[in-house]
């Protein structure tokens, strides 16, 4: 693995003469290799796309074809109507938004409060905070469960949003962290001058902190909304409602039904995978920076 | 942090004061969270692991009875050997494949945002919308896996559908989603100081001895985040197992979590699967320790004296 990485910069650093022929080979290597790694990470979502157009006629003939022949668009039509894909689509949309505003809020208050307040046992009570990152879900999935259910709130979407709500809870503590990161790199001295005006600390977060935040505040919400998006346990466990399924739980109920319905199934996942690729694209910036940040962590 | 001047004495008590005001209120969201949906639970779940208690029914102490039951229960030992299988071969097999791509995309190639773009896309499918379309993939008549194989005159496999390849396959599978991991090593990578290759190429040592001298040394503590998060991560597997395979051919994908799942919410017990979900998170605390300790002697950390 490590032979075709041959790093070219050797003719960088000593530009020996004869150097640049090993650095040319070097490099149609090093295309290779990529070319080499992005057919089989291509591969399945060709494969999805042409499934998700054909006739099941033409899929099941060997050896494959992979163009359709008529193209099939009324899988997609059949697919997102034989279950209300639409309906799941409004749920998950409503279930990620109100999750993306508690998380963004309520986290950035209190990295407010554990980076630019100054209170006894704040290092220590963030420390400790912070130790649920690393709890495994499993661990708090069924008394949490078993506390909804006596509060009566199964089949809503209280549990899957009021966490989030309180700074993200559980797993979303690492929110906060990164918001906090990000607040310590903004000057103290404009919380200062804005305290010797007389402001309140709510308005020193809210106007001068706040603002000054976007980077952060779109790589929390990105993520949480991702999150959310993606999420298949949490509907699993409190949702039995048809009408209140989200894409996820959607899309598995629909995959036990359909079975065998190779071209609805392909375009139902389709249709569920195409509105994050489409975020990505117009986001695709803050997607990377987001995953550095999380990864700079240590 | 505290590294705060303080300023302005005669202020100073009552800035102080609304300080701390403000930030044990800012502050109160975040530990009321805490202490209900993560401490709290937690405590519960260790009495409820005491306890023989279907739902509906009241909850019997039994002390430790619920883990003396696991020992002999032969589907905990099982779903532990099939979950450390999985995680021992899907851990090291995509800190590897994306730290390779994450090396090729390093070498000054045109057009890096496409590629990276490229690698990163599966990483983005919703892992409900992942595992429907890998069963079409691992399908043993018309999936494209055995299509390819056929087409070129290999032995087709029943993959997912037979006991011995069920696991491995589903490694193959996990390798897709190495995005995340991938951009995390290239971050790394681009943070490797050039001076260091350098003073080897000055030295006269080739691109093999860069890579052992300055490339993997200066990587480790990536390597090292990647590999405790990799671990903790894969080894709560869940969707594969619920969708794809029910824990199946014959409990060889029975994976922790989806057994957990089973007991609580299938067969009720939810004393029993407090008990499974309380060792899980010693396993968890103990081999997270355990590579916090070996760390010392293989991860590289000058930069962290540096910062």
């Amino acid at each position: 693995m490590t032979v075709t990485e041959a790093p070219p910069r050797t003719g960088r650093v000593a530009p020996a003469a004869g150097s640049r022929r090993p650095r040319r080979y070097g490099k149609a290597l090093v295309y290779l290799a990529l070319a080499a790694g992005a057919v089989p990470t291509l591969l399945p979502f060709v494969w999805l796309v042409r499934s998700a157009l054909m006739r099941d006629a033409q899929m099941f003939v060997a050896p494959p074809e992979w163009i359709p022949s008529p193209f099939q668009w009324s899988n997609f039509t059949e697919a997102l109507t034989a279950q209300p894909f639409w309906l799941y689509f409004v749920n998950t949309v409503v279930i990620a938004v109100i999750s993306v505003l508690g998380t963004v809020l309520t986290c950035s208050i209190a990295a407010f409060s554990f980076s630019r307040l100054r209170w006894r046992g704040r290092d220590l009570t963030f420390a400790v905070l912070l130790s649920a990152v690393m709890l495994p879900y499993a661990v708090t999935l069924i008394p949490t469960f078993v506390m909804w259910q006596e509060l009566g709130a199964l089949d809503t979407f209280l549990p899957l949003t009021v966490p989030s709500w309180f700074a993200g809870a559980g797993g979303g503590v690492f929110n906060v962290f990164l918001l906090r990161q990000f607040f310590l790199t903004i000057p103290f001295e404009l919380d200062e001058a804005a305290y010797i005006d007389g402001a309140s600390p709510w308005r020193v977060f809210w106007t001068i902190v706040m603002p000054l935040s976007k980077p952060a505040v779109v790589v929390v919400t990105i993520f949480t909304f991702i999150g959310t998006w993606n999420d298949f346990l949490g509907p699993l466990l409190y949702l039995s409602d048809e009408e209140k399924y989200t894409l996820s739980l959607g899309l598995a109920s629909f995959q036990s039904v359909y079975l065998t319905q190779w071209g609805y199934l392909m375009a139902a996942s389709a249709a569920v995978i195409a509105p994050i690729i489409a975020l990505f694209f117009f986001l695709q910036r803050y997607f990377i920076e987001g995953v550095t940040l999380t990864g700079i962590k240590n | 942090m505290p590294a705060r001047k303080t300023g302005l004495p005669g202020r100073l008590s009552g800035q102080r004061r609304m300080e701390r005001r403000w930030g044990l209120l800012m502050a109160l969201p975040a530990v009321l969270g805490f202490v209900i949906f993560t401490a709290g639970p937690m405590v519960a779940s260790f009495v409820f692991s005491l306890t023989d208690w279907q739902v509906g029914g009241t909850p019997a102490y039994i002390g430790l009875g619920n883990y003396a039951e696991l020992a002999r229960d032969e589907l905990f030992w099982t779903s532990l050997s099939a979950t450390t299988y999985y995680t021992l071969g899907a851990v090291p097999l995509v800190l590897i494949v994306s730290f390779a791509v994450a090396m090729l995309l390093n070498q000054k190639v045109r057009g890096l945002a496409v590629w990276r773009t490229i690698f990163y896309l599966p990483t983005l499918v919703p892992a409900i919308a992942n595992v429907v379309l890998w069963i079409w993939i691992f399908n043993p008549d018309f999936g494209l896996l055995n299509s390819l194989l056929r087409q070129a005159g290999l032995p087709a496999g029943q993959w997912i559908y037979d006991e011995s390849t069920a696991i491995p396959s589903l490694i193959v599978m996990s390798t897709w989603g190495f995005g995340n991991t991938m951009v995390i090593f290239l971050a790394g990578l681009q943070g490797v100081p050039r001076h260091l290759y350098e003073a080897v190429s000055i030295d006269g040592g080739g691109p093999w001895r860069r890579f052992w001298h300055v490339t993997l040394p200066m990587m480790t503590p990536t390597i090292f985040y990647n590999l405790v998060v990799g671990v903790v991560g894969t080894f709560q597997v869940f969707n594969q197992a619920y969708v794809m395979t029910e824990g199946g051919p014959n409990n060889a994908t029975l994976f922790y979590v989806y057994y957990l799942f089973r007991m609580a919410f299938r067969e009720s017990e939810m004393g029993y699967a407090s008990a499974l979900a309380w060792v899980m998170f010693m396993i968890i605390v103990v081999v997270t320790f355990l590579l916090f300790r070996n760390a010392r002697r293989w991860v590289y950390y000058e930069m962290a004296g540096a910062r």
